[in-house]
């Protein structure tokens, strides 16, 4: 009972992968392939094959063939992206990391780390740990997102407002051109000024360069104490405005994160922690130092915090607690399925001073769309995520979606802002590269790409504007609003 | 109802499968996906191949359909893990109906069925009748007695069956059930409470019914034992037998909602969370919807009984260390959490060292340890390995993990013992009565 459908790769290539990889890590199958066609976006595709690889020789090999019958290859670590890194909107190789699993080496000496790129986030923050040391990055997806994913997307979460992203981290990777050649680039060094820094290249370059193979790491020793707060607001403003004060004031949490009422009644659903669903707003702050820093940073936050008409503040009196809290946080983007069965997460990222301007744009925002907009974030990155919930399956209710969308990316703009702080621009954001970084700014990407990728085989469809999917609805009335600011930065 | 590429009644619903945002968060929670790493094997895949059917994109008779949908140890991990509540477990269930519907529907076709004649022939003719089960368990006890599961004998039976025949305890192939009215020690109990029997746990482990009644009688909780009472459906929804399921439900809601009940007390976690989901296999019958659903609501394990209405601590000593493995079951839909670990906690002497990752599932899983022996024995010895070094006692809440943890010991910790949480608790209060 084969399925009757036709395979759209020439059986010569397939036995060639077979031959590299070994047949069981070839999936040909509609019912196998069709599940390597999507991310943690609404949009769907279907890779013509996908292939598992286990060692640095075997990427090698499979883009070289790859290449050699023109065939397009998206590496895939988890698929757990909000961009649409990893669609294979052109068809071709699903190039599946997920089986490159080893740890390879934690220094404790030089702190740093070397780490396959399958290793999810938290198995690699897990054993870091457990040497005493510390491996920041903590995307909320970390459970099952990978460290090659977190690599090409530059990926970062809450920890990022105290001790940054990815990019921070990463010192030196193993990557694969799409000819086959392997570039080491950086070191196991924290300072390195040898040449131009293919390392920060690589990283967020969302597998449109090179396949990242593995990464080496820089380590840090873990704080000895952390507290984690919950202050429950009234109003969303004046939650708003506490986040701008405790920057303004200098203060340094490790996160400070920014909660409304719709996400953390979806979350209260899941999890039934009681949380006090009729506040307007919560944030949840970790302080994190010796044992004397954590009681000041906890006094002074919530002393601050209280004079800006918070109704409460709680500190978490377990780790249990603490955990609990930090779960529901971590939780958010995906339980605001219950509220709609569809989503679009943004993560445009404005100047922290802005976020109280921000967060009243958005409200505006959902009401002049008539969408249904939840938001939470790291807002002392100035980092927020707004979520459009929908029904992708509605029509004229997705022609709205998309236009809030557009709305939200031209104000973020306006504000000083980035289109996209940590989830990167793949296929939903690279219609608008050109509004952030106008045609010169896209010209020297494009070179970029071409001295490593010349024939646009690797990830297609992602970062530039005339590769990817149109978006769905005119961006005319946008367009005379921020069309030129890549040339009109003020001097 | 049906749909275009969902032919057979009872599809996997639009609205179940359309709330996974497919951000990955199952994905680890998944013994397949952890054995396998393929997306086919994990809840996020599983969730979305049914959606492809439904979209068109598969066609519901591919083999990996099928394959995924069974491979799936049904332990509900990941509904724990899905922040977005999407139903998985049903999803999974109504999906593998269709492709039973499927290849029922074409007889002529080659290859394998997802679901072999013994099983369907178990599932649909054996279990919902108690006599025909109790019959069977007094010839396996015959067959026992004359050595035949342990010695050569044992060829006889397929592969897969031998090393379970082997752990089989001895049965004792007489009527295990007590009457209906069993006698209480309190005259006026503070709660009434309906004891349901299940098929393996009373042909195999009738002694741990027995030890449940005796529980709840000791701390003033009167057992019935509602006549009537059948199986309670599980193994035949795993395997696609909905109509099946459905009659094993309706008779199970009229023999429990006759007597005035304040709880329905379960012993075997994967028997508590069927009962407790009568309310969705029935959603499309008008005359049983409401009472599954006031069904449902009284169902309670054993132990959440206990830790609701409160037990008494056992007056006597065990020295005797211990570990939980708890059923997935029991921890991912009946939410028992912490109750067994604290009951097992009070009994004085007792020392309880945590099992790594207890809900994890033990590769039971119903009879999937019959349907897919390697995935269940590579599960078993991860198992196994969790087992904390010096434990006398494994302690569990399941027949299935009862059944799969006595062949896991056999095989890797000779000596070891397994026993259910209320027989523990039955044996600290029958010593406290016999020691002055």
């Amino acid at each position: 009972m084969k399925a009757a459908i036709q395979h759209p790769m020439e059986s010569s290539v397939l036995a060639e992968l077979a031959r590299v990889v070994g047949a069981k890590e070839v999936l040909v199958d509609i019912e196998e392939r069709a599940l390597y066609g999507y991310d943690a976006t609404i949009h769907r595709f279907v890779p013509d094959a996908v292939v598992r690889v286990g060692s640095l020789k075997e990427v090698c090999d499979v883009l070289q063939i790859c290449r050699q019958a023109h065939l397009p290859v998206v590496p895939r670590g988890a698929a757990t992206g909000l961009s649409g890194g990893v669609l294979p909107v052109r068809g071709g190789v699903m190039l599946d990391m997920g089986r490159l699993q080893r740890i390879r080496e934690i220094n404790r000496e030089d702190l740093y780390a070397v780490v396959e790129a399958g290793v999810t986030v938290e198995r690699f923050a897990k054993a870091v740990q457990e040497t005493g040391l510390f491996f920041p990055p903590d995307p909320s997806s970390a459970r099952a997102s990978t460290m090659g994913g977190g690599v090409a997307e530059n990926a970062g979460g809450p920890h990022a407002f105290k001790y940054g992203v990815f990019r921070d981290y990463v010192l030196g990777l193993t990557a694969v051109k799409m000819d086959g050649t392997v570039v080491r680039t950086g070191g196991k060094t924290v300072k390195n000024v040898s040449g131009y820094d293919l390392t920060r290249l690589l990283v967020g370059s969302e597998g449109t360069l090179a396949v990242v193979v593995d990464a080496t790491v820089r380590l840090i020793p873990e704080p000895k104490a952390k507290r984690t707060l919950l202050t429950a607001y009234d109003r969303l403003d004046d939650a708003a405005a506490s986040v701008s004060q405790i920057i303004a004031r200098g203060m340094q949490p490790a996160a400070l994160e920014f909660i409304d009422d719709a996400s953390m009644r979806v979350v209260e659903d899941y999890l039934h922690l009681g949380l006090p669903l009729d506040a307007e707003a919560l944030l949840l702050i970790e302080v994190d130092g010796s044992e004397a820093e954590v009681s000041r940073q906890a006094d002074e936050i919530t002393a601050l915090c209280e004079s800006l008409n918070a109704r409460s503040v709680k500190v978490a009196s377990s780790e249990a607690e603490a955990a609990g809290l930090w779960k529901a946080r971590k939780s958010i983007s995906s339980a605001v399925a219950r509220i709609k069965p569809s989503k679009v997460s943004e993560d445009a990222t404005v100047p922290r001073s802005q976020i109280p301007a921000m967060v009243r744009k958005l409200k505006e925002i959902a009401q002049h769309y008539g969408v249904d907009l939840v938001v939470f974030g790291h807002a002392g990155d100035g980092n927020l995520h707004p979520n459009i919930m929908c029904d992708e399956t509605n029509q004229e209710e997705m022609g709205r979606v998309w236009q809030a969308v557009a709305e939200i990316f031209a104000v973020t703009l306006e504000l000083g802002g980035t289109l996209t702080g940590e989830h990167g621009v793949g296929t939903m954001k690279a219609p608008f590269m050109q509004w952030e970084h106008g045609e010169e700014g896209l010209a020297v990407m494009r070179a970029i790409k071409n001295a490593w990728d010349p024939d646009h085989l690797l990830n297609p469809g992602k970062l530039f504007p005339e590769d990817a999917p149109p978006w769905p609805v005119s961006l005319e009335p946008w367009e005379s609003r921020v069309k030129h600011r890549g040339t009109s930065w003020p001097t | 109802m049906a749909d275009l590429n969902f032919p057979f009644v009872d599809p996997p619903r639009q609205d179940q499968f359309q709330s996974c945002i497919k951000c990955g968060l199952c994905l680890d929670s998944c013994p397949t996906f952890q054995e396998t790493g393929r997306e086919l094997e994990s809840p996020r895949g599983r969730v979305q191949l049914i959606a492809a059917v439904a979209r068109g994109v598969v066609p519901l008779q591919a083999p990996k359909v099928a394959q995924t949908l069974f491979s799936c140890l049904d332990c509900r991990a990941c509904e724990v893990a899905c922040p977005s509540g999407v139903p998985i477990g049903s999803l999974i269930e109504r999906g593998r109906a269709q492709v039973v519907g499927w290849q029922a529907a074409h007889p002529d076709l080659h290859g394998e069925r997802s679901v072999s004649t013994t099983t369907r022939w178990a599932v649909t003719y054996l279990l919902p009748n108690q006599r025909r089960l109790r019959r069977l368990g007094w010839v396996v006890a015959r067959v026992q007695r004359l050595g035949l599961l342990s010695g050569p004998g044992r060829r006889l039976l397929p592969k897969a069956m031998r090393a379970m025949a082997q752990s089989l305890p001895p049965l004792s192939g007489k009527e295990t059930s007590p009457p209906e009215h069993t006698s209480w020690s309190s005259p006026n109990p503070k709660k009434k409470v309906g004891v349901f029997l299940g098929c393996v746990m009373d042909v195999v482990f009738g002694d741990a019914n027995q030890a449940t009644i005796r529980v709840l009688d000791k701390n003033g909780l009167g057992p019935v034992v509602p006549q009537g009472q059948n199986c309670c459906g599980a193994l035949a929804i795993h395997a696609g037998e909905r109509e099946t399921a459905r009659k094993m439900a309706r008779r199970n809601i009229d023999a429990f909602l006759a007597g005035d009940l304040d709880y329905i007390a379960t012993n075997a976690g994967g028997c508590g969370a069927a009962l407790m989901e009568y309310g969705e296999w029935l959603a499309d019958d008008p005359q049983y919807r409401e009472k599954a659903e006031i069904f449902s609501k009284k169902v309670k394990d054993v132990a959440q009984i206990l830790e609701t209405e409160g037990w008494q601590v056992p007056r006597s000593v065990m020295t005797e260390v211990v570990t939980y493995q708890a059923s997935c079951h029991l921890s991912n839909v009946m939410k028992a959490g912490a109750a067994p670990v604290s009951i097992l906690q009070s009994i004085p002497g007792v020392q309880y060292k945590p099992m790594a990752d207890s809900a994890r599932c033990c590769g039971s899983a119903g009879i999937y340890n019959l349907t897919h022996p390697k995935m269940a024995e590579a599960l078993l010895r991860r198992k196994m390995d969790d087992v904390p070094d010096g434990v006398d006692t494994i302690v569990t809440g399941n027949p299935g993990c009862w059944l799969q943890l006595l062949h896991g010991v056999q095989a890797y910790h000779p000596g070891v013992q397994v026993r259910h949480l209320v027989q523990v608790l039955d044996d600290a209060y029958q010593r406290e009565s016999s020691s002055p």
